[in-house]
């Protein structure tokens, strides 16, 4: 700050601890929710301390889901959730960094081509299409799979662009000396272009990771059977049994531990998060 | 931008995006041209006969008072979101920007709802804001205001616009806060200097030099209040009550997959994808042109 004004420094921590709060309340109030019994979630105004109820709820939902609505247990769609992500964003990384090295170190027929049908992918995001690539994917008999669940998720642009804009940094000389050294096309892409895209793969991982694990629209669509159900489509099922009967404890418990996974992702790699969105936005 | 070097292969560059456009066309453009197709069509839920109707479907669908409103609340809704969204992200920002000790700790807090799924946050604030047991509903009750979101519509709309803020704010805040941080400090000292309180030197001298990472943040905001939101209104109120609270692409999805209308479905999706392009297109326009003070 410019200048020294001890009155206005503390109003402005009290504002920042005000927005904290305001914004950390709704999780703290799930969270004492998650921890009570059903007769005192169902109290009104319920308690603002947690309860003794932690440990049996997460294990009666990780195991056999709630009793009313959806009685899946909660442990398989966790593992379900974790597959799709991991898919999503390994899948991506994998399809996206192979095509834009093609498109920068080659020169052939229909490249561009290539590249602006990839560009398009970009601007229509899976909300709009839904019907008719639920369609394709009942067609090829991938309901309820865990390709139905992927697969049309993994077609998109962002990407491909950000490893195109990266190898474009790579300095050329790298390129010709392992030319001249005799190493071929493959052999570079491997010993030189991956290892250096390291910091690339880490920042869209945890994007794409957040990205996957947090689907709902896709899932609901393609998963009809419970035991494919994936955590966030799961809360909605529990929620649906109608208001006086919901279990809130929990669905709390199970809202808790579906934000558990990508929140603890961005704690831990922050710095990779941070940059993951400022470059998948560029 | 391109390369010098450049390595030699006939077949090798076709193998590797094979993969990604084999995805591509199966999962992208044949459902995308299935969409335009089907919205020209009329055709029953069996599909069993269909008939070319050229734009008959657009034409209904312009004259249903329900999708117009549906337009209507979607404007309101997505105004409300951006405008809401990027105010308190850009004073919040503001805030973390003035701070020397504990701005990393702020941050660290404040960008974790991100992390947090649409419909978990909807879920979160459908228990706070519970009719019944909702802790925030029994405080409005007793300065005596009566809460109920599943026959209010003006409150469902309110209820569905502060978990979408709520789960945008991050977003915004981090971008906001780059911005800030990369005007050089020079400027604010100099302005300091000539007398002009942090007030005035926000609106005179920040806030015009973060035009573009605004303008950027808007287009974004429509975006994502356009479509992101979906599981927000799916898992809180359902497009209830009454439809006050269904958005487009809510309304695309309880045609389509709920009623089985599919040609009006298909239409709406079109129009969607309309939409999208032409945001997309204001932005990259506009990136191009790195408009700055």
């Amino acid at each position: 700050m410019v200048e020294r004004r001890p009155v206005g420094t503390l109003i402005t921590h009290l504002l920042l601890i005000l927005g904290v709060v305001i914004i950390a309340l709704p999780l703290y109030v799930g969270f004492v929710g998650s921890t009570l019994s059903f007769d005192q979630v169902t109290t009104v105004p319920m308690q603002m301390t947690p309860g003794t109820h932690l440990v049996d709820n997460y294990t009666q939902v990780l195991k056999s889901g709630s009793t009313k609505g959806s009685n899946a247990p909660v442990g398989t769609m966790m593992w379900n959730s974790l597959v799709m992500a991991l898919a999503i964003a390994i899948g991506k990384i994998a399809i996206s960094i192979l095509s834009a090295f093609a498109i920068v170190y080659f020169r052939f027929p229909l490249r561009y081509t290539f590249f602006w049908m990839i560009f398009v992918t970009l601007m229509l995001p899976v909300e709009v299409r839904i019907l008719p690539t639920y369609k394709v994917v009942a067609e090829l008999g991938m309901v309820n799979t865990y390709w139905g669940l992927t697969l049309p998720l993994i077609a998109s642009a962002t990407a491909t662009f950000l490893f195109r804009q990266f190898f474009l940094t790579v300095p050329d000389e790298l390129a010709e000396a392992a030319r001249i050294d005799g190493a071929g096309p493959m052999r570079f892409f491997v010993d030189i272009l991956l290892p250096l895209s390291r910091t690339s793969m880490a920042a869209l991982f945890v994007i794409m990771f957040i990205y996957g694990w947090n689907q709902y629209l896709w899932p609901l669509l393609v998963t009809t059977s419970e035991d494919m159900y994936t955590v966030v489509i799961g809360i909605k099922r529990m929620v649906a049994g109608g208001d006086t009967l919901v279990e809130w404890q929990l669905v709390l418990a199970t809202a808790m531990l579906a934000l558990l996974p990508p929140a603890a992702v961005v704690l831990a790699m922050q710095k990779w998060f941070v940059r993951g969105l400022v470059d998948s936005e560029k | 931008m391109e390369k010098r070097v450049v390595f030699e292969s006939r077949w090798l560059p076709y193998a590797l995006v094979a993969p990604q456009l084999a995805i591509t066309l199966v999962f992208f453009f044949w459902p995308a041209s299935q969409a335009l197709y089907q919205s020209l069509l009329i055709q029953d839920a069996f599909a069993s006969k269909s008939q070319f109707v050229w734009f008959d479907n657009f034409v209904a669908l312009f004259n249903d008072p329900h999708y117009l409103a549906s337009f209507r609340v979607t404007a309101i809704f997505s105004a409300l979101v951006t405008v809401i969204g990027l105010s308190v992200a850009l004073f919040l920002a503001a805030l973390a920007d003035r701070v020397v000790r504990g701005a990393k700790l702020y941050k660290t807090l404040l960008i974790w709802p991100y992390a947090v799924a649409a419909a978990v946050a909807a879920v979160l604030f459908v228990f706070l804001l519970n009719p019944t047991l909702g802790i925030v509903t029994h405080l409005l009750r007793r300065i005596g205001i009566d809460w109920n979101y599943l026959l209010d519509p003006g409150q469902a709309l309110t209820l569905i616009v502060i978990a979408a803020v709520w789960k945008q704010i991050s977003y915004n805040f981090l971008f906001f806060l780059a911005g800030l941080q990369s005007i050089p400090k020079s400027l604010i000292e100099a302005a300091a200097i000539d007398g002009a309180g942090p007030w005035r030197r926000f609106w005179t001298i920040a806030f015009p030099l973060l035009s573009p990472t605004t303008f950027f943040l808007l287009v974004v905001n429509v975006v994502y209040a356009f479509f992101d939101t979906f599981a927000i209104v799916d898992a809180a109120t359902s497009g209830g009550p009454v439809q006050a609270t269904s958005i487009l692409v809510f309304k695309v999805y309880q045609d389509g997959v709920q009623a089985l209308d599919l040609n009006g479905s298909a239409a709406q999706s079109v129009i969607l994808m309309a939409i999208v392009i032409a945001l997309t297109v204001i932005q990259f326009r506009y990136i191009e042109r790195k408009v700055q003070y």
